[in-house]
């Protein structure tokens, strides 16, 4: 409890949680507040936002109404960082736990992957992975949790290089306990908290990707989301920059959430490193 | 010679992890569905299956795949990428054409982003948790927030449509041929907002990463001595503490060296960069398989060599690593 008090006393923590609910809560209450297909014409293309009250954010180059966009795009955002993390976190999780255990050449070949993946540039490995698998909303968000996992893996082999010599790991060897029942019951729990912490990083890491990758028109072109419109509003960037615009406030205010709700879990579970 | 050999020693070490890729990245690519011979009929205009038998007997595509991949690493040690069909030009060319806007364009963000990020982190861990370090800090979190491609998108709204300062795209301007010094400022002012486009995030995690290590550092004994025996602030700070608090900073070049490649993919598609990056882009759209896999590896290259440079460096600022070595 300690620390759920230690979180609300961080002012930045707070506002980041507000900010998040507030996604959350628009990536619910799309479907109630606009019933309508958000890729469906609305009304006239190009309408300025706060000029007509029908759409209050105004509409894009083909007429499609650029809230509703907003809305259903957070349901993508979200969607689209949630799992790619959970997929990135469970591999890197797999990998640095086997390579922190066993050590010696399980560790040398496991490591030796972790550092082909970290040196080939992630952008370009999820470009060859666009090009190969094509870009549906399943494809695209594997390929970003595929080029995620090696930061965690090295934090999850740290974390175990640093547990697996300890009494209560010995007491457990001695009471003939199986390698799969340290790794998961003993080791793994207390190495967790610092790779959930970074959990956050690397879902604010995929957001950025998926709309930079919507952006270039690679993401699955078929449903709503926030790059895939900047994308869009680059055709008429000149005079409508509104429509570019605003789905990149809504790119950077979850970004911004993201990281602030992590680094005040960072501060709140690690109370001796705040400041840093 | 010490400190060459360490670092000699760790790009050997990488040579492996070169290849590791490389094969990975081929039998990857055997899953796309398509080859360069489907491009290149489709860019034909379509023809009979005997001549789509023929060009595939004359690039070797015919074989089995271990076969290729073979024949492509013993190509490779050669230093031949192959053929790019859609340009009609050796993979190596076409790449070659291609880097020099890359490099520029990186090093001109690392430059920014480590030059400020510095100054920012010092001015910050010089006044922690007054005025200048909030200020900081919460502009640090902003940008790191920021989509690049957007920030770009916004500064050229600002700086190229309403204020008509720089130009909004290209590399240099093809109206007039320019030469000399006029050249070389024509290409700074294109340079300009690319740079900060995709210096900002590093400038974001530059700052944060030397604040950290300017607070830690500061607070170590040697930095009490240094006080002590009545040392100026500004001596303090630039000799003692900067030195030291650098090394994170150099490391993370190392680190980002990637990252940094695959950010210029998105910035030189918004500013029309003729870069490495628009060209992966330009090849995936295009499904020429071949420049992607030369780009796989010249990348993957260059962010090794980038590591080797940081190793140098990092032996050269402290000296006990060459010594441990």
């Amino acid at each position: 409890m300690d620390a759920v008090k230690r979180y609300f006393r961080s002012p930045a923590a707070v506002i980041g949680l507000i900010l998040l609910l507030l996604v959350i809560a628009m990536a619910v209450s799309a479907g109630f507040l606009y019933p309508r297909d958000p890729l469906a014409l609305a009304g006239r293309p190009l309408i300025w936002p706060f000029s007509n009250p029908r759409f209050l954010l105004g509409t894009d180059n083909s007429g499609r109404d650029i809230a509703a966009q907003i809305f259903y795009g957070a349901r993508i955002s979200l969607l689209i960082g949630g799992v790619a993390t959970a997929i990135a976190i469970l591999i890197g999780i797999l990998v640095g736990a086997f390579a922190g255990y066993y050590g010696g050449w399980v560790d040398n070949v496991l490591m030796r992957i972790t550092e082909a993946f970290q040196t080939l540039p992630n952008f370009v490995l999820l470009l060859v992975l666009v090009a190969v698998f094509g870009s549906t909303l399943t494809t695209v968000t594997i390929a970003v949790g595929v080029v995620s996992w090696p930061a965690p893996a090295r934090l999850t082999r740290a974390e175990f290089l640093s547990l697996r010599n300890r009494e209560f790991v010995q007491a457990g060897k001695t009471l003939g306990m199986k390698d799969v029942q340290l790794i998961l019951g003993e080791i793994l729990p207390n190495a967790l908290p610092p790779v959930i912490v970074y959990a956050s990083v690397v879902m604010a890491v995929a957001i950025l990707l998926e709309s930079a990758l919507a952006f270039l028109r690679l993401s699955d072109p078929n449903v709503a989301s926030w790059g895939n419109l900047i994308g869009l509003g680059r055709d008429v960037l000149r005079v409508q920059w509104y429509v570019s615009a605003i789905p990149g406030i809504a790119i950077l205010v979850t970004v911004l959430a993201v990281s602030l709700v992590g680094q005040g879990l960072n501060d709140a579970l690690n109370p001796r490193l705040k400041g840093r | 010679m010490r400190i060459l050999s360490l670092a000699g020693r760790r790009l050997a070490a990488s040579i492996p992890t070169l290849f590791l890729i490389l094969i990975g990245v081929f039998l990857l690519l055997q899953l796309a569905p398509g080859d360069t011979v489907d491009a290149l009929m489709a860019q034909m205009g379509g023809g009979d299956a005997a001549t789509a038998r023929q060009l595939r007997e004359f690039y070797g595509l015919d074989l089995s795949v271990p076969a290729q991949l073979a024949n492509y690493l013993w190509r490779l040690v050669r230093l031949d990428l192959g053929f790019s069909s859609i340009y009609g030009k050796p993979v190596a060319t076409v790449i070659l054409e291609r880097l020099p806007p890359t490099i520029l364009l990186m090093t001109a963000s690392l430059s920014f982003a480590f030059f400020f990020g510095l100054v920012f982190g010092v001015t910050a861990a010089r006044g922690v948790n007054r005025w200048p370090d909030t200020l900081i800090s919460t502009l640090g979190l902003i940008f790191y927030a920021t989509p690049s491609f957007w920030f770009g998108l916004m500064a050229i709204v600002v700086f190229s449509v309403y204020l008509q300062w720089l130009p909004p795209g290209g590399f240099e301007d093809i109206g007039t041929v320019q030469t000399g010094i006029w050249r070389v400022l024509d290409i700074a002012a294109h340079l300009v907002l690319p740079t900060l486009t995709l210096g900002l995030i590093f400038l974001a995690i530059y700052l944060r990463i030397m604040r950290a290590s300017m607070l830690e550092v500061l607070n170590l004994d040697f930095v009490r001595t240094a006080r002590a025996k009545g040392l100026d602030e500004t001596h303090v700070i630039t000799r003692h503490v900067l030195r030291n608090a650098l090394l994170p900073m150099v490391t993370l070049i190392g680190l980002q060296a990637g990252t940094m490649l695959g950010g210029s993919v998105v910035v030189e598609s918004v500013f029309s960069l003729p870069g490495l990056g628009r060209l992966a882009y330009e090849s995936v759209v295009q499904r020429d398989l071949n420049t992607l896999l030369g780009i796989v590896f010249v990348s993957a290259l260059l962010v090794i060599s980038v590591n080797f440079v940081v190793d140098l460096l990092y032996a050269r600022l402290d000296p006990r690593i060459a010594a441990e070595g």
